[in-house]
């Protein structure tokens, strides 16, 4: 069954076609990649789904709903999360309260005045943070300002505070985009690892091929801002129009 | 590595207790530094609880109003019918001050946070200019044909006013001086003990103090208080993490509407009269001063900061040449005319270029006040290296 649906998705910025009638089906459960050169509009897509951007034409479903009419924190109530391209976090606040965060608001909804229980008496909520923070390996840093850490952590936690919220669809903007190749294998681990114990579906655009092949039940290739493919790993790296818009000049690994 | 740990609910209840502790004798440690006058304590505790109210808005969520002076006033006015209406008893006047402050706060935050930034600040500042024109003109009572602000004079409580609790509650007890009393205990009552003055109305005010501050402990430890500094570091984040923020900064909002409501009608209790100039920019502005100064963001900074710009106003503001001369009597008599007719510069009615000095000095040096000067010196002297979030300037703050 698919998850994510995608019809005939249109948008344009002023002169410029940045989604050109764009489709696209994710599977329930499976990853899904998204490639494509810089510019090709992997971005805009992301925020068509959630709510940052709405598009001019056609249709985004999620679970047999529209995304298009609902705002993006009714969105994210529905199972939908997402790591930016840039690290979305509270920089002032500290790596444990970041993951709290997101704990606290998939218990109590987008809005509850929760004023007389202390933080730090929440067990059951710090609890569930931690241990997320310890699957993705920042449990030592807990108490650390969010600012202070280095870009790969900024976005391993972004993406402990989208995990912490057990989202139904995951999506990930470039998740290993200025980590070392050691980061990046772990984050590979990792994906694959929530991948199977909760089922999560993920939507990951990357440029790295390394993570791409070594992730993707699937991946579609956008170009121009359409879908010029969309197949098994496999047929993508055989097929001549992909090679032609984008992997021609890179090594497919 | 910039560590933050918050302190356990042990170090509060401990804090809570100094707290307290040093507010209920005030009139003793005050008196060697000449600030125990019941009138100027009261001022004190008045304003330390309208600026722990304002930081729980601008410190907390990061949204700079210049309107809640707006809020005060309409306490104020609230209290002061409650007395014409219902009786001297401060009770209800405090009750029904926080009520409709909160009402107003409701409306004027509802509208002011379809923006952000400078624009919310300058749609609170338009809000309680508006209130401070209706009040002074007493607009709405031409309108409908009532003294409801009495204009310009101010709002006061007058013999012939019905007061139809007074009889119940006080039967027995001569309520024709027409002042404020707790169920026949006149509140401007002092007592005297050893040239120590225990004021009925500064007791009243403190216990008032003591619980908005406990509440407003709560609120910044709680998830809540931890969603409103979430708003005030990444509201996108949060809209993402599906937090709608829209309403946890009009609770916020309210809040702190609510809070300077309660400072309003207790600024009635000594003297029960309600006038538009409390409603002034001015009195806007120099609540963000007492935040900023004590600290944003903390929890007894802008109670510091409050406590501080009252006392010196008390001072500064009265003082002329000849105070500075006895103050700087230790200068050699030649030089002694030459300074002091600089120092004069800074005192009277010119004491608010003080002010504006130590702001700018404090905005500049030390971003996160008073608290978080206390906070180096303390690191200074333990020799610890544990370094906490340093608390932003106002400026950053606004966004
Ligand atoms: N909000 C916007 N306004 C105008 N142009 C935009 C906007 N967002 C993206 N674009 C343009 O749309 C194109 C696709 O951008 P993007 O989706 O970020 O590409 P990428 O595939 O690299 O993520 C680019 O040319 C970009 O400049
Ligand atoms: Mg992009």
């Amino acid at each position: 069954m698919a998850i994510l649906q995608v019809r005939n998705v249109n948008k344009r910025f002023g002169g410029l076609q940045a989604l050109n009638d764009v489709n696209l089906s994710v599977e329930q459960g499976t990853i899904h990649a998204i490639i494509g050169p810089n510019g090709a509009g992997k971005s805009t897509l992301l925020n068509c789904f959630v709510g940052r951007l709405t598009p001019d034409t056609g249709s985004v479903m999620f679970n047999g709903k529209s995304l298009l009419e609902i705002t993006p924190h009714e969105i994210n109530q529905a199972g939908v999360s997402r790591v930016f391209q840039t690290p979305e976090i509270f920089t002032d606040l500290t790596i444990l309260e970041n993951v709290m965060i997101p704990t606290f608001a998939h218990r109590d909804g987008s809005f509850k005045v929760n004023w007389w229980p202390r933080v730090d008496k929440e067990a059951q909520t710090r609890d569930h943070a931690m241990s997320v923070l310890d699957e993705i390996g920042l449990v030592d840093k807990k108490d650390v300002v969010a600012s202070a850490l280095s870009r790969g952590d900024k976005r391993r936690l972004e993406m402990a505070m989208c995990l912490a919220q057990d989202p139904k669809l995951l999506l990930l903007d470039e998740p290993t985009a200025g980590m070392s190749r050691a980061d990046t294998n772990a984050t590979i681990d990792l994906l694959k690892r929530i991948g199977k114990s909760r089922g999560i579906t993920k939507v990951i655009i990357e440029h790295d091929m390394h993570v791409v092949f070594s992730l993707a039940d699937k991946i579609a290739v956008l170009a121009q801002g359409a879908v010029i493919a969309e197949d098994l790993p496999e047929n993508i790296k055989t097929d001549p129009r992909v090679k032609e818009a984008y992997l021609g000049e890179e090594a497919v690994a | 590595m910039k560590i933050l740990t918050h302190p356990t609910s042990s170090v509060d209840s401990t804090m809570m207790f100094i707290f307290v502790a040093a507010v209920l004798t005030m009139p003793i440690w005050l008196t060697p530094i000449g600030a125990a006058y019941p009138d100027l304590m009261q001022r004190f505790v008045i304003f330390g609880l309208f600026a722990t109210g304002f930081n729980i808005l601008f410190g907390l969520t990061g949204y700079l109003s210049f309107g809640h002076a707006a809020f005060l006033g309409i306490g104020s006015y609230t209290a002061v019918w409650s007395f014409k209406l219902l009786g001297m008893n401060p009770i209800p006047a405090a009750i029904f001050a926080v009520v409709v402050s909160g009402v107003f706060a409701l409306i004027i935050g509802y509208v002011s946070l379809r923006r952000s930034g400078i624009y919310f600040s300058i749609l609170t500042l338009a809000f309680a200019q508006m209130c401070y024109a209706i009040a002074y003109s007493d607009l709405i009572g031409k309108f409908l044909g009532i003294n409801l602000t009495n204009g310009e004079t101010g709002l006061r409580v007058l013999a012939d006013d019905p007061r139809i609790m007074d009889g119940v509650l006080t039967s027995g007890i001569d309520t024709s001086a027409l002042t404020v009393n707790l169920f026949g205990l006149d509140l401007t009552h002092t007592w005297v003990w050893n040239g120590f003055q225990f004021n009925a109305g500064f007791y009243f005010c403190a216990f008032v103090l003591i619980i908005a501050s406990y509440i407003a402990m709560r609120i910044f430890r709680s998830p809540f208080g931890l969603m409103l500094k979430a708003v005030k570091t990444n509201q996108n984040r949060l809209n993402y993490t599906g937090v709608n923020t829209k309403p946890y900064t009009l609770a916020a909002f309210v809040i702190s509407g609510m809070y300077a409501g309660l400072a309003g009608a207790l600024l009635c209790i000594t003297d029960p009269l309600a006038g538009a100039e409390r409603m002034q920019w001015t009195a806007s502005g120099e609540v963000v001063l007492m935040v900023i100064l004590g600290g944003m963001g903390t929890l007894m900074g802008p109670m510091l900061g409050a406590g501080i710009i009252k006392f010196s106003e008390q001072k500064f503001s009265t003082w002329g040449k000849p105070e500075l001369h006895e103050f700087l009597a230790f200068i050699p008599d030649g030089i002694r005319d030459t300074v002091v007719s600089v120092a004069s510069l800074f005192v009277g009615s010119g004491w608010h270029l003080t002010l504006g000095l130590v702001f700018m000095l404090i905005v500049i040096f030390l971003p996160g006040g008073i608290v978080e000067g206390g906070r180096r010196i303390l690191m200074i002297v333990t020799g610890s290296n544990r370094r906490n979030r340093q608390i932003q300037a106002a400026a950053q703050a606004a966004e």
